[in-house]
């Protein structure tokens, strides 16, 4: 979160004028992954569920607790081995706010 | 974090004219709109609006590699697997159904095959792979009309021979696979055809055997895939690694006859031969490659080492411990889409980690797969795996498990193509 905060100040600081630079709307790069399976907006694809505009406070247990083995899961326990606390929360709080 | 961000600081603050760009829009150019290409060109426009983005392409439309087993298999027809462009230029990527024949990279400039010249400020370069002719004895284009590969879509006309052969083979027949060593696209697809294959003849072909010559001694989910050929498919499965007498030198296309390096002779009904590879021509023919075929590249940036601001993704790269595969395309090419607009916009890169998943179908309702996350050293030259992550799924007999992700998989390609051309 920090990280990426001064990174949007400094961007900020740093502006060119607006129409060079228009702000995207592209997820975080660590919540890209999951795209390739929830669905392109995490809406969610087939059977894979969807995991857009859900409580951040809920993805983040939910999260944790396929990384600590407690839910089953048929590969997100392997998914979330991958990534560091900081990770999983920039995660829960993309996808909470988005639609 | 904040101590790394102070660093970059003056870096950033030298780099800031470039944000000013002076005449129009920064371009960005891709070339290929497969699994790279297509991802990179519709991540630039959400990422940077700002960036004009134009895809050059030969195909009308793209046929994924992906789900072409399940083709083989009956479980899906050519429609499935084929993706328009038209999301693409909706979202307003200048799409040019052409071919790149030259690059120059000082000038920053792609000839191509329609006369047409691009410029550039900056180029993501996704051509996947070639064919290594003749690395097989034999095995040159006019074979591949007889003995098929179905490793590059193109068109879609291999894949349609393949199955075609299959329809009128007889039972009891023989179909014989030539497998290649690493490095090659899509380390489990060899096996995931077989599994498919198997599924066509189990059907239609009960007394059909499958041969399955190979130049290696492993490979990967090997014991997954084990596990479901002995449960699935009984004896019709023979795979026939390298150590005895795997490895598939010579080809006779005519005759139907595979040669392996003791000499062996053997006569097949249906050949699917899938020879060595490289990097796609063009990637070779603009100097980006090294001896390997392979195009060595900067694991943060993507960049080839031969020339900056030329980023290579997907297939045609030398990717290290990452296997060639669709997900990893796409993955990849986020980072080198986000290198690039971060160069193009005098800022520093977003922090790198790559993504794969390989799902298989191992039969109908009995999917397989592996994890794997990677990230590069500090100075880009190496990527590993995270340590304890991934992995492949467990064994055992869990058909809830193997149901559940072959409907997964499902998801998986529904949503990976949505992110390359919705
Ligand atoms: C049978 C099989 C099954 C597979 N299954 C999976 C799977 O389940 N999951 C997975 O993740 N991966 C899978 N893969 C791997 C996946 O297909 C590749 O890794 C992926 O396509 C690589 O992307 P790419 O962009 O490098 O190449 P491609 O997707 O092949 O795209 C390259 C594009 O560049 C174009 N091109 C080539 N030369 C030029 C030129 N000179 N100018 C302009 N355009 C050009 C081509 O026409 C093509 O459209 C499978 C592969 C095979 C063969
Ligand atoms: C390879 C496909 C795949 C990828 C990539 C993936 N997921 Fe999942 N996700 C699944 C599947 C399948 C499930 C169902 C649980 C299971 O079987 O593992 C799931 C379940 C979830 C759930 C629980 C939803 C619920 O209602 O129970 C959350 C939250 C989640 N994923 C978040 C993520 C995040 C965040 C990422 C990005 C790092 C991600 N996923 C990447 C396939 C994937």
């Amino acid at each position: 979160m920090q990280r990426h905060l001064s990174r949007t100040i400094l961007l900020l600081l740093l502006a060119p004028p607006p129409a060079a630079l228009a702000a995207g709307t592209a997820a975080p790069p660590v919540a890209q992954a999951c795209l390739g399976c929830h669905g392109p907006a995490g809406g969610g694809a087939g059977a894979v569920p969807a995991i857009a505009g859900r409580d951040a406070g809920e993805l983040r247990a939910l999260l944790h607790a396929f990384r600590s083995g407690e839910r089953p899961a048929t590969i997100m326990d392997r998914i979330m081995r991958g990534y560091d606390e900081a990770e999983l929360g920039i995660m829960a709080e993309h996808f909470a706010g988005a639609r | 974090m904040p101590r790394r961000t102070a660093l970059r600081l003056p870096a950033l603050l030298l780099a800031a004219p470039a944000l000013g760009r002076a005449q129009g829009q920064a371009r960005l150019l891709v070339v290929g709109g497969g699994f790279g290409g297509a991802s990179a060109a519709r991540f630039a426009r959400t990422l940077a609006p700002e960036v004009a983005v134009t895809l050059v392409e030969p195909q009308p439309r793209f046929i994924t590699c992906p789900y072409g087993n399940l083709v083989l298999g009956g479980l899906r027809e050519m429609p499935a697997i084929t993706h328009g462009y038209e999301g693409l230029v909706a979202r307003g990527v200048r799409v040019v159904q052409d071919r790149a024949v030259g690059i120059d990279p000082v000038a920053r400039r792609v000839r191509l095959g329609g006369g047409e010249t691009l410029a550039y400020d900056r180029m993501i370069l996704s051509p996947g792979i070639a064919l290594r002719w003749n690395a097989i004895e034999g095995y040159d284009e006019a074979a591949a009309a007889a003995m098929p590969h179905a490793w590059i879509a193109g068109d879609g006309a291999q894949l349609r021979l393949l199955r075609r052969q299959l329809q009128a083979m007889p039972d009891g027949g023989v179909v014989a696979l030539a497998i290649p060593p690493n490095p090659y696209r899509c380390p489990p697809g060899p096996y995931e055809r077989i599994s498919m294959i198997a599924h066509y003849l189990k059907r239609h072909k009960p007394r059909a055997k499958i041969l399955a010559l190979d130049a290696k001694e492993r490979f990967s989910k090997q014991p997954l895939f084990q596990d479901a050929w002995r449960a699935l498919y009984g004896a019709m499965v023979e795979w026939v690694p390298a150590n005895v007498d795997g490895r598939v030198m010579r080809v006779e296309p005519r005759a139907g006859v595979l040669e392996t390096e003791l000499g062996t002779r053997h006569r097949a009904d249906v050949a699917n031969v899938i020879p060595p590879q490289s990097a796609a021509a063009i990637a070779i023919e603009a100097g980006l490659a090294d001896a390997t075929g392979w195009v060595p590249v900067d694991y943060r940036s993507f960049e080839a080492k031969a020339a900056p601001g030329i980023h290579v993704i997907g297939d045609a790269n030398q990717a290290g411990a990452m296997p060639k595969s669709g997900f990893l395309a796409n993955s990849t090419a986020k980072q080198a889409v986000a290198s690039a607009v971060a160069a193009l916009r005098g800022a520093p890169p977003p922090e790198p980690v790559y993504f794969n998943t390989c799902y298989s179908h191992a039969g109908e309702g009995y999917g397989i797969s592996v994890v794997n996350i990677f990230r590069p050293n500090a100075d880009g030259s190496a990527v590993a795996e995270v340590p304890a992550s991934g992995g492949t799924s467990p064994r055992g007999d869990l058909p809830e498990q193997r149901r559940l992700e072959a409907l997964y998989a499902d998801g998986w390609y529904e949503s990976i193509t949505a992110d390359m051309f919705s």
